[in-house]
């Protein structure tokens, strides 16, 4: 029943990592690429977890949680470079 | 038996994340303007995440003694979504996005200025 879920629950990350890829070329503005590329990596964070429970190994989340960190910080930096035309100022 | 029980419990979680992403990716593509497509993902994303790692917490405290280490993923999303999110709304608003709803002053002040030199 587990495996059942863990699978399912994958192929709708897979469909939603797909649908934010779409967004991210297809984009009208840099702000909607940055919003794409957030939205990404935030999922590729959830699909990591969901690996780790199904390989049934704890060792993942220090991954995920890597990922969430240098996502947050990229997003900051991409967004203040929109902003000033400068990252650090 | 309190295995399948908490087995249920922590597919269900899994299960409920996952859609809440799906969810939230449907409206990044769907919404109209910028400014909507920011409610999507931000929202729904954070929820998502919460949920798959509820259902793992009730995954590795069955098997492996209580794990919390995964909340720290939750609180750091759950602090880093909504700054992010307004990053974008400003980086969008000083660059003049299209939008549906009436633009604040600042960015019409600063259009008008951009019109008329």
């Amino acid at each position: 029943m587990l495996n059942l879920a863990v699978l399912a629950a994958m192929a709708m990350l897979g469909v939603a990592l797909l649908l934010n890829t779409w967004r991210l070329f297809r984009g009208p503005d840099a702000t909607d690429r940055i919003l794409a590329l957030d939205t990404l990596y935030i999922n590729a964070a959830a699909v990591i977890l969901i690996y780790g429970v199904h390989i049934g190994r704890p060792d993942f989340f220090e991954a995920a949680l890597l990922i969430a960190l240098l996502g947050f910080v990229s997003t900051m930096a991409l967004a203040k470079f929109l902003l000033r035309g400068d990252i650090i100022e | 038996m309190i295995t399948t029980i908490v087995d249920l419990f922590a597919s269900l979680f899994l299960l409920l994340g996952a859609g809440f992403a799906l969810i939230g990716s449907i409206g990044l593509v769907r919404l109209p303007d910028l400014f909507t497509r920011l409610h999507g993902p931000t929202k729904a994303t954070t929820l998502g995440v919460g949920g798959v790692l509820l259902g793992s917490i009730l995954y590795f405290s069955l098997r492996q003694g209580l794990s919390l280490h995964e909340v720290l993923v939750t609180i750091f999303l759950f602090l880093t979504a909504p700054v992010s999110a307004h990053l974008i709304a400003r980086a969008a608003l000083q660059r003049h996005c299209k939008s549906l709803a009436q633009v604040p002053e600042a960015g019409e002040e600063k259009r008008s200025n951009d019109e008329n030199p």
